[in-house]
């Protein structure tokens, strides 16, 4: 089960969180290694050939890449506490379900958000609260999508947290205001050690924001 | 496993519901297959799938499960003892998953429709992606009889219903998947040798002419 365990990441990427997250979940030791995107290492592209992307998890020296497939083989490998996918089929199918709607929508629309401007950005800012709504109702009245305790769902959605603050400002819009259950959420979330240590302050994540627009050239 | 009800919200020619249907005939599985006509979903499909309203959907004792991928997890978690598909080891299972993704993004992508709706340089660029990431697959593939080693696995249900599109692809694009992948078309061939393959996936010839009226519809040449 141990064996040396090194994270590449990239500090601002939500999907790099997510890993972050299961491996502090499980109190697994490991070496982060921050990655500097214009100038990708060697062990990088020779771990991820395919994507050459972050984040790549190194387990013994085999990689393991994307972040929802690194989340699962974490819950396996170390599959001695801290479960994070549900023992039911129905439930893990319903959390994986969610977790793909993340990928497939939370990131290219919240991109949307910082990179355009007028109606483009409002069309934008609209389908995130919707996407953000449904959200809350795959929540309900639990205190977390893994229901009593925190699962594979929360960890897939959290990071995204870290960013609303950065939407908002270029939105100016207020998500809190539209979703406060998700809000009551993601604060709940972020009084878990394993949670609050993963993740970046927000006000560093719209530094960085408006540093990548400059790098655009938008205002 | 008496009284189990198993429904598969389809269309015949979806790649993504001919992985659900492999799943089913390799584990043995009795289902009620329902085609969808997707100009007039079905309220069923529109209930059991109301964030995307696409198929497929598998509809267990009344319960939704969407996302192709995420359905054949599924059917291989339910009914785990009969041609498991994926592996046991934690290393291997995400190394299947991992081409399962690049599959879905790479190979059925939506760049990938440019080899039968665009043309010239763009059309040519589709191939020349697809011929890539193909050969990436043959490398993965290796010397194994199937991606899943001696037997079928995960990795290749979902990559074998595009057999079915190689003849309307070689058609539009004007190229010879054999010649440039000859080890994928061998593994295919292999993969068509078991039953539950071969009566899961349509005929070549249909697929092409269901994309020419596609191709009619949107008001493509």
């Amino acid at each position: 089960m141990e064996g040396a365990v090194v994270l590449l990441d990239f500090w601002p990427s939500m999907f790099g969180m997510r890993t972050r997250v299961a491996l502090a979940e499980k109190q697994i030791k490991y070496e982060y290694k921050e990655e500097d995107l214009r100038n990708k290492s060697e062990l990088l592209l020779q771990m991820n050939p395919v994507h050459k992307k972050i984040p790549v998890l190194i387990h013994n020296g085999k990689p393991v890449c994307e972040s929802l497939i690194q989340v699962q083989y974490i819950d396996e490998v170390w599959n001695d506490r801290a479960p994070l996918l549900p023992a039911n089929p129905y439930k893990r199918a319903t959390a994986r379900f969610w977790a793909d709607f993340i990928d497939k929508k939370l990131y290219d629309i919240g991109t949307r958000i910082w990179k355009t401007k007028g109606e483009e950005q409002e069309t934008a800012k609209k389908e995130y609260i919707e996407c953000l709504k449904l959200l809350e109702g795959e929540l309900g009245d639990k205190a977390y999508f893994g229901g009593d305790n925190f699962g594979y769902l929360d960890v897939a959605l959290i990071p995204f947290y870290c960013w609303f603050y950065a939407y908002e400002q270029c939105g100016n819009f207020s998500i809190e205001a539209e979703c406060p259950k998700l809000i009551a959420w993601a604060k709940r979330c972020m009084q878990k050690e394993s949670v609050a240590k993963s993740l970046p302050d927000q006000q560093k994540i719209y530094e960085f924001l408006l540093q990548m627009k400059k790098a655009f050239g938008i205002e | 496993m008496e009284n189990e009800e198993v429904i598969l919200l389809d269309l015949w020619a979806s790649p993504f519901g001919m992985r659900a249907k492999i799943a089913l005939a390799l584990k043995g599985i009795n289902y009620e297959h329902r085609d969808e006509d997707l100009s007039n979903k079905s309220d069923l499909l529109l209930k059991t799938n109301p964030v995307h309203k696409k198929i497929p959907v598998l509809i267990h004792n009344g319960k939704p499960i969407c996302e192709s991928l995420i359905i054949v997890e599924y059917i291989d978690e339910i009914w785990p003892h009969k041609f498991p598909l994926l592996p046991l080891d934690p290393y291997q299972r995400a190394s299947a998953r991992f081409w399962a993704d690049f599959v879905d993004k790479k190979i059925y992508g939506a760049r990938n429709r440019k080899i039968r709706t665009a043309k010239g340089e763009e059309q040519e660029a589709a191939k020349e992606e697809l011929i890539e990431n193909l050969k990436l697959l043959e490398g993965e593939l290796g010397n194994k009889a199937y991606f899943g080693g001696e037997h079928l696995g995960y990795v290749d249900v979902v990559l074998v219903p595009i057999y079915s599109w190689f003849y309307t692809n070689e058609k539009f694009g004007n190229f010879s998947f054999e010649t440039e992948c000859p080890k994928l078309i061998a593994w295919a061939k292999r993969c068509f040798e078991q039953e539950s393959v071969c009566k899961s996936l349509p005929d070549q010839d249909k697929i092409y002419q269901h994309a020419l009226q596609l191709m009619k519809r949107s008001g493509y040449e």
